[in-house]
């Protein structure tokens, strides 16, 4: 009996024992002979194969970590508690981040793919936010639009105001983070989407208020599977999405609404304290090569400013696609999101806070 | 024998070692920073203005809010969970602990998955719904409501409220009940003077186990409510992500410290013994 207890006791240490060494071995491993690089990038924005080949071509070790938007990515940064060697912030956030010192000159004699294939025209635009043009590698740019599925709506879609229309009551997706919700309010009303001016910023909040008992709900990744899967009619969304999710439902269409919206960059950048430059270095520089761009356009299908990389899609409906490639002089009311200064942050944050707990 | 004594305290110091090092590490340093964030500015002055934040008409909604929807998933919870912690220490289904097994089971799947499992269940053209429509019933429009919110806390904490209850309700001494019946005490007195009053500590405690994490939330009321409604967990999640500030972020969470330390004296006095705790 007493043999039995201890047996059993014995079994169950065995399991604990073997559970720990199970935990122990996940974490640590081995560095490439060229060490690593680790990088700090929008969930689902990179072809995993790119990563994989990464590895094999240079020997250096990617660690790979993803966030969700650029608010959550920027206080671990701030902080300094984090590692991590290379962003792909999107442009206010690299001013934000520039204006609190916490980014690294790139040496582009290191990064020769950049200035070879990407278009002068989106270094130009990043001046904007990156006035020296010498911390920014352009990864990817877009739109904010509506996505939404023609088999719902009725009437033609071309404006921000349809997501104040009582006939879509609960079938609206917003987008679930500050600028880009308080960005549809203000191009709605006409007003700048870095507008200061609290007069229009309480419009906006208002605006809002009275659009939150129509909205079914506020997310972000979740409005692509939302869409595809018929769950609301209408939807706030970046551009990149829209080639994808009509592939997957053949209803769905995006529009850039009249009123205007925002063009955005989301770019390559080191950080301050990296403690692998030059590999980030390499690693900005294999995103730029041709057939990597190529080969993450065609994964995640946002619209790539590799020119070289777009020249070799070989479907031209892609190729030239409205949707994938706008003509942005074809556009009224395009704007990038600026900095606002910690001040500009806070009030946003409060407004936003108003709204949500409405 | 004084010195054999104190060697068994010696042993008994190094062998909670562990443990100790455990809580300073990962209980007093964390609870020291969040009340050093919580009592200074942006500019490292002394300030108790993150604590009266709280008094914000924001604020206040969003933690009347979550207390409401805490206390209804408690309730609930409890209602369901005492019967059927009844039950299963009565009859003899839950002879090998099989029953109870069952309802651990779930619990070693992950908390987000069982949640976002829900968000599939209940969308407008989720599972559920799609089953009514086909048995030509009307669908079920609580997914983004407080309704979905509550639904989430119950499912989730439920165990947390059978189990302590369960284990207090096997405790009782049977002759107890036995003798109060041969006392003449019919099956509603027994219920009401015996076995209600002694399986109180494990009803206190589950309350506070279901009421605690209920309290708190920001991932089920994200999950199940759109984001739409703000319980001031969200509000604290807010402040320490997307708006980074961890002032007041922490200022907030000093102030939900305050009620979750009430409820847990509350439970104490009733549970002087400990003996609802399920571990």
């Amino acid at each position: 009996m007493k043999n039995k207890f201890y047996a059993k006791k014995l079994i169950v240490l065995l399991f604990a024992l073997a559970f720990f060494a199970f935990l122990t071995a996940g974490c640590g491993g081995k560095d490439g002979p060229n060490g690593r690089v680790v990088v700090y990038n929008w969930g689902e924005y990179i072809d995993p194969d790119v990563l994989k080949m990464f590895e094999k071509e240079t020997g250096i070790r990617v660690i790979y970590d993803e966030y969700e938007t650029n608010e959550i990515m920027f206080p671990k940064i701030e902080s300094g508690s984090s590692n991590y060697d290379v962003l792909c912030p999107s442009d206010y956030m690299i001013q934000k981040l520039l204006e609190n010192d916490l980014l690294r000159e790139i040496n582009f004699a290191n990064v020769p793919n950049a200035k070879e294939h990407i278009g002068a025209e989106y270094f130009e635009r990043s001046l904007e936010f990156d006035p020296t043009g010498t911390y920014s590698v352009p990864y990817k740019w877009g739109t904010v639009g509506i996505l939404y599925n023609e088999a719902m709506v009725s009437g033609p879609i071309d404006s921000w105001a349809v997501l104040w229309e009582e006939q879509y009551s609960d079938s609206i997706l917003m987008q679930d983070s500050v600028r880009d919700a308080f960005m549809v309010a203000l191009k709605l009303n006409g007003f700048s989407l870095n507008s200061m001016d609290e007069n229009e910023l309480l419009i906006a909040r208002d605006a809002l208020i009275a659009q939150k008992p129509l909205v079914q709900a506020y997310v972000i990744d979740q409005v692509r599977d939302k869409m595809i899967g018929g769950e609301a009619a209408l939807g706030v969304i970046y551009s990149g999405e829209a080639l994808y999710t009509r592939q997957e439902n053949p209803d769905l269409a995006f529009v850039i609404p009249k009123e205007g919206t925002n063009v955005w960059i989301d770019s390559w950048v080191i950080t301050k304290n990296a403690a692998n430059p030059d590999n980030a270095e390499t690693f900005i520089n294999f995103m730029c090569r041709p057939d990597i761009a190529l080969m993450n356009f065609e994964y995640i299908t946002y619209s790539t400013p590799n020119d070289t990389a777009r020249s070799m899609i070989e479907d031209p409906e892609i190729r030239y696609s409205e949707v994938a490639f706008p003509n942005l002089a074809d556009f009224y009311g395009l704007e990038t999101y600026r900095f606002l200064g910690a001040e500009g942050d806070e009030l946003y944050n409060q407004l936003w806070k108003e709204i949500k707990s409405w | 024998m004084a010195n054999l004594l104190r060697k068994k305290e010696n042993n008994t110091f190094i062998i909670g070692s562990p443990y100790f090092i455990w809580v300073v590490i990962f209980i007093v340093v964390p609870l020291i920073m969040i009340f050093y964030y919580g009592l200074i500015d942006r500019n490292g002055n002394f300030t108790l203005e993150n604590i009266a934040a709280i008094a914000q008409p924001v604020h206040l909604k969003a933690l009347r809010l979550a207390l409401w929807l805490g206390v209804i998933a408690t309730v609930i919870c409890l209602i369901i969970a005492y019967p059927l912690a009844y039950i299963l220490s009565q009859t003899s289904i839950n002879r090998y602990g099989f029953v109870v097994f069952l309802f651990i089971l779930p619990m070693w799947m992950n908390f987000l998955l069982r949640t976002l499992a829900w968000q599939t269940l209940l969308e407008k053209t989720g599972v559920i719904n799609n089953i009514l429509v086909f048995l030509r019933l009307p669908p079920l429009n609580i997914i983004n409501t407080p309704a979905a919110i509550v639904l989430g806390m119950v499912y989730n904490f439920l165990p947390f409220m059978v189990l302590p209850i369960y284990n207090s309700l096997l405790k009782i001494d049977p002759n107890i009940i036995n003798a109060a019946r041969d006392l003449g005490a019919n099956s509603v007195k027994v219920l009401q003077k015996i076995i209600f009053p002694l399986s109180l500590p494990g009803v206190i405690s589950g309350i506070t186990m279901v009421f605690i994490p209920a309290l708190t939330t920001f991932v089920i009321s994200n999950l199940l409510g759109g984001s739409k409604i703000l319980l001031i967990g969200n509000v604290i999640e807010e402040e320490f992500t997307h708006a980074g500030n961890w002032h007041l972020g922490s200022g907030l969470s000093i102030v939900l410290m305050l009620f979750i330390i009430v409820n847990m004296i509350i439970s104490s006095i009733f549970d002087k013994t400990g003996e609802g705790n399920f571990l």
